[in-house]
């Protein structure tokens, strides 16, 4: 049989894994597909790559379909996401001068506790504090403004753009004071020295969802038996990878010099779980710190995009009612759940639900019986109902 | 006409020199060069340029779009790309590889021909580098055959000739490249010895 190919872009993070291990493990192959994957430079060059067509589908931040949606940045045609690759793998990381400071107030980088971090950070930050983002619809960009919400530093920050393999330079040369980004690119900066760990994404929002597969609402629309495949081949990499006995050798496979480039031992950190927070080589353990699978993690729920629209809504003053209405139709539950319904995937009965709400995993109704949805609490506690927005 | 300020944003100093004379053949224009990228933002400022070139493929791009965005989310002030009016243009930019960001308020007409003179010299810059890597790669091969044909030469007493009659025959009976099976020969030799 001879393989339908298409083209792929993704950036070099470890997050872009599913991707990386649909192609070389043959989950696309068992699908009838041939990935031919592009590393790319930018999300600005993924984002045109896809528009133009010069790739067929994307490992893309969540939040870059939502803010096509919402008409923000060139004009594009309409954006899908068909599913969730990946929750989690961020950490916010401050330079070595402010981790000095928190260490002289007796801040103990637990990396766990976002309340006592940002009191910490708010107690020896008086004036402006600059952050590094990696784009401005980013997973981070919403993460770093949850993490200071409730707190004076939310007057203080300015968010900035910063190329991921540029964070570590910007910190060690003032340009960023923290910044928050996923990994390989954190523990990069703790490598070079240029600053210190200071809480992980998913200790934020534990159900961060950090990069999706988008294609254009064209090609879903026109080519519906390849998406449907193309999110299969994803769905069964994505269960390949939350096998805590694969992560090693998907660690292993993503550095490779065709792929991220990078040694695996650094690839390995937030894949593992266990990442250093300084240069000295602290290690915090941090089960579960990336998710690729367990607890419903690729649903592409609606609540989620209308949650991430508000927050860009906000931070650009634009109406948030409009912008949750028009990100909700970018995530195509309908084609998920018409992917992996054949398969005997489990599918939640709902394609929305209050975010936020769950501390622990919990059971909740499926199409068929019962499955178990992960936790998606705030640290703050804050929830959000699409209906009522509530938070 | 007033004078357009343009800021190139390019590491390599040769390529970045290709670009300036592209463009100065396009009409009087200040053009300003940036080789480093750390501080781009503040550099922005200072110039305030109504056109940014910079490569597609550029690491820092993703800052264009944030500072496009600053200006004012909805004037769409950025990259060619928005521009509707001409998809042919902004399809043949993306595809030689420079992404133009564009003041707002800036008309089409004088956009087109600054825009026509990068996308020219883009291709040809991007041309001599394709050339250039294919010449290293070459150059590479070459050494490594060289290298693997001593081995032959020492190991089995043959000469230059032969030792290459015999590595052109097992890349041919492997269906690999004569560089490829001397890479393999090369490293087992490291091992070896």
């Amino acid at each position: 049989m001879s393989l339908a190919c298409l083209r792929l872009g993704y950036l070099p993070l470890i997050d872009a894994a599913p991707l990386i291990v649909a192609e070389e493990l043959g989950f696309a192959a068992e699908e009838g597909l041939a990935l031919d994957l592009t590393r790319m430079a930018n999300w600005s060059q993924v984002r045109d790559m896809l528009a133009m067509g010069a790739i067929e589908a994307a490992h893309m931040l969540v939040p870059m379909p939502v803010a096509q949606r919402m008409g923000l940045g060139p004009a594009t045609p309409d954006f899908d996401l068909l599913m969730v690759l990946s929750q989690g793998g961020q950490a916010i990381a401050v330079s070595a001068a402010l981790a000095a400071r928190l260490r002289a107030v007796g801040h103990g980088f637990g990396f766990d506790d976002p309340a006592a971090a940002r009191d910490a950070l708010a107690a020896v930050v008086s004036g402006p504090l600059v952050v590094g983002v990696p784009f401005p619809f980013s997973t981070q960009a919403e993460l770093v403004r949850r993490f200071v919400a409730l707190s004076p530093l939310a007057a203080q920050i300015t968010i900035r753009t910063v190329p991921p393999p540029q964070m570590a330079a910007a910190l060690a040369s003032g340009e960023v004071d923290a910044f928050c980004v996923g990994e390989p690119w954190a523990s990069h900066a703790v490598e070079t020295a240029a600053g210190a760990l200071l809480v992980a994404g998913r200790a934020i929002w534990q159900a961060a969802p950090e990069k999706g597969l988008v294609v254009t609402h064209r090609f879903a629309e026109t080519r519906p038996e390849e998406t449907a495949r193309l999110i299969r081949a994803l769905w069964r990499a994505c269960r390949w990878l939350d096998g805590p006995e694969n992560r090693a050798t998907a660690a292993e496979i993503l550095a490779r010099a065709d792929y991220l480039n990078l040694p695996p031992e650094l690839c390995e950190r937030g894949l593992l779980g266990r990442l250093h927070i300084s240069a000295a080589g602290d290690i915090r353990p941090c089960p579960g710190f990336i998710r690729f699978h367990e607890g419903a993690a690729n649903f592409p729920w609606r609540s989620l995009a209308a949650l991430l629209a508000r927050g860009i809504a906000e931070a650009q003053g634009l109406d948030p009612v409009a912008a949750m209405a028009a990100a909700k139709a970018a995530f195509r539950t309908d084609l998920y759940r018409a992917a992996l319904r054949p398969m005997g995937a489990e599918l939640p009965a709902a394609s929305s639900r209050i975010e936020g709400a769950l501390r622990e995993a919990t059971p909740a109704r499926a199409e068929d019986g019962t499955m178990i949805l992960g936790p998606d609490a705030f640290f703050d506690g804050a929830t959000f109902d699409p209906d009522f927005q509530t938070c | 006409m007033t004078r357009l300020s343009i800021l190139i944003v390019e590491k390599d100093h040769d390529r970045a020199q290709k670009i300036v004379e592209g463009i100065a053949a396009a009409g009087p224009h200040d053009v300003t060069v940036l080789t480093e990228t750390g501080g781009l933002a503040r550099r922005i400022a200072e110039v305030s340029p109504d056109i940014v070139l910079i490569e597609v493929a550029d690491p820092s791009r993703d800052v264009l779009e944030d500072l496009a965005l600053a200006s004012g989310p909805l004037d769409r002030p950025v990259a060619m790309f928005v521009d509707h009016s001409d998809e042919h243009l902004t399809r043949a930019a993306i595809e030689a590889g420079v992404s133009a960001y564009v003041v707002d308020g800036l008309q089409p007409e004088r956009i087109k021909p600054i825009l026509d003179a990068a996308i020219a010299r883009f291709h040809m810059v991007s041309k001599m580098r394709a050339e250039l890597a294919a010449t290293k790669a070459a150059l590479e091969d070459r050494k490594i055959i060289d290298r693997a044909k001593a081995i032959l030469m020492k190991s089995k007493g043959i000469d230059e000739e032969a030792a290459y009659a015999l590595l052109r025959k097992t890349a041919m009976d492997r269906k690999l490249r004569v560089a490829e099976i001397a890479g393999q020969l090369v490293m087992a030799a490291g091992l070896l010895s």
